[in-house]
């Protein structure tokens, strides 16, 4: 193993320590990544992807209907439920409490709320969505070099 | 002659007389007319006469009286009426003066002469005050010579040092022939020349510390002049040709810590002193002065405080160094105790097994063998080996647990038993016992004490069993009762152990067992011993030599650890024995259902061959959702489809299908396929299990799921662990409610 490897290596396993600690992520990315195996290596990288263009649809049907006047509530709803069923099944944590936050302004029809909460979706979303790319790389190039993926201890 | 004014000179008779009266006149004329001009001159020039006026009439008279000698040369030889006329006005002013001015002078003269005397008054004041300069400059360079002496000896912490820079300042500033420092020795009774100036090594020189001499040292701080023949001052032989010089010696108060009090240095506290002797050339005939003295004194003072400072240095630095020599020490220890403690864990976990090992084998292959066909003889036999075997096997237990409940390291599990069936076991395994010993046995179990609770199932029996045990043990007649209850706060007043006072709340309860019997009874002296390890009570011969004297102990270890307490009470001997123990119990989860809520089992392997191929449909309109549905069943090995909507659910689904697992937190759709899955298939059999899939924790949720006829609903999130215990679960039950 050279020393390339296992810089590569400690950075991944400190970018995923962070990105629990922080709360980006939770127990279920855990989960997802068990189900990895011989038959489905790319297992994660291929629902995060799913994820990643669910997450930019919904969001960009959300900021439509929140432009509509009226505002209706129920699709916002219906969007962001989506979404935070989306986020709950891939363990991304702080995306997942932000949909609650907002799922409760649609019903309260907080018009302010809503764009708010929208906004820091748009940002959480961005945030968890460079931060995985960057651990998915670091991956890839472990996976170049011939080393072993670190598991969160 | 009578009309003749004129006088015949009588010249040539005594012409020469007349001659020198003439010219002397004329001198003392001259004399007394230069005289004013000399002290108007003088005067004028001086800036402080306070007499003008004496002055004036001084030279009046004296002017006067030149005037009138003056005059009285021309009366030698006839001289006219107006040279008499003249003289004798001149003679009249004269007298006038004169008298005047001796009149004046009677005031003047004292005047002057005590000027005189202010004057040498201020000469000697002048004198005295040089000579007080003289003392002052002496000793402001006395001062500079302590300063600069202090400062060398308390530039360094070192004694030696202090001591020997003390003598070579002292040396040079004083210009001695000699110095040297006697230091008491170890036993204090001697004094030790350690130190001199100009010898290199001084011999081991001692003497005596109780000479005269020293004790009149000893007891004045000042600087005491002694004899140069006395002992201590004799340190070289006599080199000078006539006369030794003047000696001093000085006593150096030495310091010790455990005699040191501030407010009394050094009178009270320090005992121990040193000598210093000082010695001036011999051959000089040089005097000890007053400064220099009181300079030795000062030097001495501070060489004392130097040498304490570095007294306690080294006392300070001793204590460090002996600090850590404690501190490696105990280091070593606790490293050597942990390796013990591990040493014996380890010891204790393999003696654990490799004891329990054969134990089990022969329990069960001695039991297995008591089914077979065996002679009485061998019957016998078989029973004392089982009996025996079992036996050993409570002690190796016993001891185990024992020596793990000591280290702290038992933990009680806390897991959900059914209360009442751990007395039953109780009984039922106390049961033979008791029909041998035709001991009746009654059981009240409290109506309110709960079927469920949260516990050591294992521990709690085994406490009740010892606790029962001990009971039929020591009881040859008579009855046993066990009576448990809900224990309630009012009713631990009665009880013996007055400082337990616990408070049930809502997530647990206190349960109280209590055990009488009427068996022989304890003497209540033993009472307090009854709970020691391997302490047994001195009437062996009315017990039967059972127990190893452990299970009590461990009894109330466990009790202890359950946040209980056990006692005994005992009227005495012969009277019977009433054993009580409370212990803390978790309260189940109210909303509980008549079986036992859904703990996910883990199967011993790994499992993915049970659910090798198992079909299961997975319908969950997002896609994420699905596909790590999808993802964990793949994991497990099933065969999944995949629908995103109802209608496509409905399409796919078919008999092959064992499970369907269905997401409903969006849409009502979910119950409808249910209810249209349901009229699909007739019987019950060819139907898939049907699963709710929800994120919702609502009861609404789970009663709309049975309503549709659902046969189970999971909460997500879901792990891989767990969807594998609700896959066995399903297969195995074919239901599958998860608590909400």
């Amino acid at each position: 193993m050279t020393m390339d490897v296992m810089q590569l290596q400690r950075k991944f396993s400190e970018h995923q320590s962070a990105l629990y600690r922080e709360g980006f992520l939770d127990d279920q990315f855990t989960q997802l990544q068990k189900l990895q195996d011989e038959s489905s290596p790319d297992f994660v990288i291929e629902v995060v992807t799913m994820y990643f263009d669910d997450s930019e649809n919904l969001l960009n049907k959300m900021a439509r209907v929140l432009e509509q006047n009226p505002v209706d509530y129920k699709q916002v709803d219906a969007h962001v439920h989506q979404y935070k069923g989306s986020s709950a099944s891939i363990g991304a944590a702080r995306v997942k409490n932000i949909c609650a936050t907002f799922r409760t302004f649609c019903e309260a029809q907080n018009l302010e709320g809503c764009v708010r909460c929208l906004q820091q979706l748009q940002h959480e979303y961005s945030l968890l969505k460079n931060n995985l790319q960057y651990l998915f790389r670091l991956q890839r190039e472990i996976q170049a070099a011939g080393g072993k993926i670190p598991t969160l201890e | 002659m009578e009309l003749c004014n004129c006088i015949d000179p009588q010249w040539p008779a005594e012409e020469l007389l007349m001659r020198y009266q003439y010219i002397s006149d004329f001198f003392i004329a001259l004399a007394y007319f230069s005289i004013p001009l000399e002290l108007i001159y003088f005067v004028k020039k001086s800036a402080v006469f306070p007499y003008k006026w004496v002055l004036v009439q001084f030279g009046a008279f004296i002017v006067l009286c030149g005037a009138t000698h003056l005059i009285s040369l021309w009366t030698f030889t006839t001289h006219t009426r107006t040279v008499a006329m003249v003289m004798t006005t001149a003679k009249v002013f004269t007298a006038v003066v004169s008298c005047a001015t001796a009149l004046m002078l009677v005031h003047i003269i004292p005047d002057l002469l005590s000027v005189k005397t202010r004057e040498l008054f201020l000469k000697n004041k002048a004198a005295e005050l040089d000579r007080e300069m003289g003392r002052i400059r002496t000793q402001e360079e006395t001062g500079r010579h302590v300063r600069m002496l202090t400062h060398e000896i308390r530039s360094t912490l070192d004694r030696h040092t202090i001591l020997k820079t003390t003598l070579i300042e002292l040396g040079r500033t004083l210009d001695l022939e000699e110095c040297a420092l006697w230091m008491p020795t170890r036993t204090g009774l001697e004094l030790q020349l350690s130190y001199t100036l100009r010898q290199q090594n001084p011999v081991g020189y001692t003497v005596p510390i109780h000479l005269p001499v020293i004790n009149q040292v000893f007891s004045s701080n000042r600087a005491v002049k002694v004899s140069p023949n006395s002992p201590v001052a004799r340190l070289r032989p006599h080199a000078g040709k006539f006369l030794s010089g003047e000696v001093v010696a000085v006593r150096v108060p030495l310091l010790h810590l455990s005699n040191f009090q501030i407010y009394d240095w050094p009178e009270v506290s320090t005992r121990n002193y040193a000598l210093m002797v000082l010695m001036l050339p011999s051959d000089s005939a040089r005097q000890w002065h007053a400064h220099e003295l009181e300079l030795v004194e000062v030097v001495a003072d501070q060489v004392a405080v130097a040498l304490s400072h570095a007294a306690i240095l080294e006392e300070s630095m001793r204590a460090r160094d002996l600090l850590m020599e404690q501190n490696v020490a105990l280091d070593l220890a606790r490293r050597e105790a942990e390796t013990a403690i591990c040493a014996r864990n380890d010891f204790l976990a393999v003696m654990n097994h490799e004891m329990r090992t054969p134990m089990h084998a022969i329990i069960a292959l001695s039991s297995l063998l008591q089914e077979t066909e065996l002679t009485a003889e061998q019957r016998l036999m078989v029973e004392t080996i089982l009996k025996s075997s079992n036996l050993l096997s409570t002690l190796i237990n016993d001891v185990l647990d024992l020596s793990r409940l000591e280290d702290g390291n038992l933990q009680l599990d806390a897991s959900i038993f059914n209360l009442h069936d751990v007395f039953r076991e109780v009984i039922s395994l106390i049961k033979p016992v008791l029909s041998v010993k035709k001991l009746p046995l009654s059981v009240h179990l409290s109506p309110d004490l709960p079927v469920y609770a949260i516990g050591d199932e294992k521990r709690l029996m085994q406490t009740i069993l010892n606790v029962v045990g001990n009971a039929v043990k020591f009881s040859k007649e008579g009855s046993i009762c066990i009576t448990a209850v809900v224990a309630k706060p009012e009713s631990f007043r009665d009880d013996r152990v007055p400082e337990f006072l616990p408070v049930p709340s809502d997530d647990h309860f206190y349960l109280r067992v209590q055990v009488k019997d009427s068996g022989s009874g304890i003497n209540p002296q033993d009472i307090p011993n009854l709970f020691t390890k391997f302490a047994q009570s001195q009437p062996l011969a009315t017990r039967n030599a059972g127990g190893s004297g452990l299970g009590l102990a461990i009894c109330k270890r466990f009790v202890n650890l359950m946040g209980g307490q056990i006692w005994i009470e005992s009227e005495g001997i012969g009277k019977g024995c009433t054993a009580t123990f409370i212990v803390k119990l978790g309260i189940p989860d109210r909303k509980n259902e008549s079986k036992p809520p859904f703990v996910p089992k883990l199967p011993g392997n790994n499992g993915l061959t049970d659910f090798a191929g198992l079909k299961v449909l997975v319908m969950d309109d997002n896609g994420v959702s699905r596909t790590v549905t999808k993802g964990l069943l793949v994991h497990l090995g099933c065969d999944i489809a995949t629908a995103s909507s109802s209608e496509e659910c409905l399409r796919i689904v078919s008999h092959e299908h064992k499970v369907v697992f269905m997401d409903v937190c969006t849409s009502m759709d979910g119950y409808e396929v249910a209810m249209r899955i349901n009229e699909k298939f007739k019987k019950r059999q060819d139907r898939p299990l049907i699963v709710a899939l929800t994120g919702n924790t609502n009861k609404l949720v789970k009663e709309n799921c049975m309503r549709v006829g659902m046969d189970g609903l999971i909460l997500k999130p879901v792990s891989v662990d767990k969807m594998r215990g609700v896959l066995l679960e399903l297969l195995e039950h074919r239901v599958l409610f998860e608590t909400v």
